[in-house]
């Protein structure tokens, strides 16, 4: 009986010490996720704003609509586009400047990571700004660097072809520096000792780095893919800033782009809600395929 | 979500302190940086009010106007784009203004130019005071005309369709006669209303972009293209407008005032006697001259959450004075919607803004429904198909129908349910 009373009071003060993050897990993430279910399945506008009684259950309308819409399809594929070729890139990129700055050879590597780390902590607003000048077809630095090798000028943000490119470009070298970072720290934890049995074992370089470094990077690895990857899949500030909206003809809109487009310059929210849900399955789907695909490589 | 739903009711915001007003305005764009010019005179005028300008990017505008109405945060009046009014009047975001232009000494409709007012007429009622107007009409190159045997501009279509084979056959190939933005819906809409197409039909329920007259305006617009007088281009492939009308790689272009002062500001000096503006030709010469063109602008319109509408009400008249508008058009080179200001040295002795005092008496507005926007921009997604020749005209007006029969569903649901309530 005592042994009871004490356990409900053990009980009562672990529900206390969870219970505000609970709440606020409850509050700001499940009734959000909740919400936009609901209005996923009705048709709220414009004209539901000015009075309730315009508003209606459509059931799957919204969906079944979305997977005829092929403006819907062009974002799904430009997005899945960004995330297949920029993540990979940007998760390379990140591993070699991890390496680079872990390296005995390099010199101030403490100025590197500063550098390196700098985009990251940078508004992405103000980064824009400047890549635009960068990617200025006519007095842009990168094109007048292209000239130097006698590649005649792009027109990178009017481009069809080069608009996403150049979207990836800007991507890689804002997030490099925070990946670097995670991976870095990776890097640190593995033993020397590994290091030193495979030197004795006569194993060069790029024998290390493919049987110590990467094998016992692995988790680390598997969380940057994954976060890169969600991160990716929810594009969206880039092309905002960078490409007026999704520009030219759409060739830059991402999904999440395409669904703040329909909620809030059409009011359509009940579709943007849609959008936001079947953007959300296909991020769960990504996540789960890569952590699957690492566990099996695990095994 | 709650605070979504809690909605219409647009909560005021603006502070009183002393027995001082201040009114919050919201202004767009340029407009927005220039007005904070007239306001200390305004505010001379009136000592017990003050005024916030509050400058809005203009890309962002419309997204910003919505999400405040929603979320209850309108300002007291602000300047609104006058395809917009339908919809923020269907919100119940902004007052009729009827009562207080009746009474009002300032605001006289009958000075105001018909169509442009009748942008701001919803359902019978008036939501906005026009401020300045934007209409479209023909740019061109005097010299390129004049070689091609037009000293004068095309007054009928077959003079202007005339006008640009000749212009082409000179020009030769990589130049063409006119440019027209594939991405711009702005075209086959002026051309559609010349013809008198109504766009939509049974009260605005569903499209009626198939009608003969819109049929025969598609026809003509796609036509320019096919006929290689208009290259297919989309606003993002047009390197610089004024670089390539200086260098004759068209003779004419569709577009509005704003263009007067760009075109001024950078065309190099030697073209500055090569290009005027003239109203757009008529259908032909059964109609009247010059033909219409579609009212554009923006208006000034009060919030219904206002708490102070009468002090907004003395900002608007005190804007709409033909003296402030003269200062005002000085100031951006916006054109004023009243023929009284246009009897100022300013406007009047301009040869390059006198085509626009005669479009303005000639100007109808597009459809007045809340899904303007979205269907404008059906339009130009539409056509450019068949421009591409990747689909016909008649395919592409069928396309047309159906995408916009389908942005108008809500709407034919909504007026259905109001019928049947007897609203």
């Amino acid at each position: 009986m005592a042994g009871e009373v004490k356990m409900s009071s053990e009980v009562r003060a672990a529900w206390l010490f969870v219970g505000p993050g609970l709440a606020i897990i409850f509050l700001f993430f499940l009734l959000p996720i909740a919400a936009a279910l609901l209005l996923s399945l009705t048709d709220f506008d414009l004209y539901a704003v000015a009075d309730w009684h315009n508003l209606r259950l459509v059931g799957f309308d919204n969906y079944l609509h979305l997977l005829r819409d092929s403006l819907f399809w062009k974002a799904m594929r430009n997005t899945f586009y960004f995330v297949l070729v920029g993540g990979p890139l940007t998760v390379v990129v990140s591993l070699a400047a991890a390496l680079m700055i872990q390296s005995r050879l390099t010199r101030f590597p403490g100025l590197f990571r500063t550098a390196f780390f700098a985009p990251a902590v940078t508004t992405l607003v103000a980064i824009a700004t400047v890549w635009r000048y960068l990617y200025h077809p006519n007095f842009g630095l990168l094109n007048h660097a292209l000239g130097w090798i006698g590649i005649a000028p792009i027109d990178w943000l009017g481009d069809t072809r080069w608009a996403m490119p150049a979207i990836i470009l800007l991507s890689i070298w804002k997030n490099f520096g925070a990946n670097m970072i995670i991976l870095a720290a990776g890097l640190q934890s593995i033993p020397e000792s590994l290091y030193e049995a495979a030197r004795l074992e006569g194993a060069g370089w790029w024998r290390q780095l493919r049987h110590v470094t990467l094998p016992m990077l692995a988790p680390t690895f598997l969380f940057v893919a994954v976060m890169t990857c969600i991160g990716y899949f929810q594009l969206f500030a880039e092309p905002f800033v960078l490409t007026r909206q999704g520009e030219p003809l759409n060739s830059t809109l991402s999904v999440a782009l395409l669904m703040y487009k329909e909620g809030f310059r059409f009011w359509h929210m009940g579709y943007a809600a849609a959008v936001a849900f079947v953007l959300f399955l296909v991020i769960l789907a990504a996540t789960t395929l890569q952590v699957r695909l690492a566990r099996r490589g695990e095994a | 979500m709650v605070s979504m739903i809690s909605l219409g009711a647009c909560a005021p915001r603006s502070g009183q302190t002393d027995g001082v007003v201040t009114l919050r305005f919201w202004a767009l764009g340029r407009e927005g940086e220039v007005v904070k010019d007239l306001i200390p005179e305004f505010e001379r005028r009136n000592p017990g009010i003050r005024v916030a300008v509050q400058q809005i990017p203009i890309l962002n505008a419309h997204e910003k106007l919505l999400t405040a109405c929603v979320g209850g945060v309108t300002p007291d009046l602000a300047q609104v784009g006058n395809t917009w009014i339908p919809e923020l009047a269907n919100l119940k975001a902004i007052a009729p203004l009827d009562k207080l232009v009746q009474r009002s000494g300032v605001v006289a409709q009958a000075d105001y130019f018909a169509g442009i007012w009748d942008t701001n007429v919803v359902d019978g009622s008036v939501y906005g005071v026009p401020w300045y107007v934007d209409t479209r009409l023909l740019f061109y190159r005097t010299d390129l005309l004049a070689a091609a045997g037009f000293p004068e501009p095309p007054r009928t279509w077959r003079q202007w369709m005339e006008a640009m084979r000749r212009v082409k056959a000179r020009a030769g190939p990589g130049r063409f006669a006119i440019l027209l933005p594939v991405d711009e819906h702005e075209q086959p809409l002026i051309l559609g209303r010349e013809l008198g197409a109504g766009l939509l039909r049974d009260g605005d329920r569903y499209g009626d972009f198939r009608s003969p007259a819109f049929r025969e305006a598609a026809g003509f617009y796609v036509g320019l293209f096919r006929s290689g007088l208009a290259p297919a281009w989309s606003n993002s492939q047009i390197n610089s407008v004024y670089q390539q009308f200086a260098a004759g790689d068209f003779a004419f272009f569709i577009t509005g005032p704003w263009n007067v002062g760009e075109f001024r500001r950078r065309l190099p000096p030697e073209m500055k006697d090569k290009w005027n503006t003239a109203p757009m030709p008529a259908p032909d010469n059964s109609r009247d001259w010059p033909g219409v063109s579609v009212a554009g602008g923006a208006s000034l319109a009060l919030f219904r959450g206002s708490r102070h509408p009468a002090e907004a009400w003395k900002l608007v008249e005190f804007l709409s004075e033909p003296a402030v508008q003269v200062q005002f058009h000085k100031l951006t080179g916006d054109l004023p919607p009243r023929a009284s200001a246009w009897g100022s040295p300013s406007l009047a002795g301009d040869p390059q803004t006198a085509a626009f005092r005669a479009q303005l008496e000639r100007v109808v507005p597009a459809p007045k429904v809340p899904e303007w926007e979205e269907i404008s921009i059906q339009i130009w997604q539409s056509l450019e198909p068949a421009i591409r020749g990747r689909s016909t005209v008649d395919a592409a007006l069928t396309d047309l129908d159906t995408r916009v029969d389908r942005i108008l569903e809500k709407r034919r649901k909504v007026l259905a349910r109001r019928r049947a309530s007897g609203r």
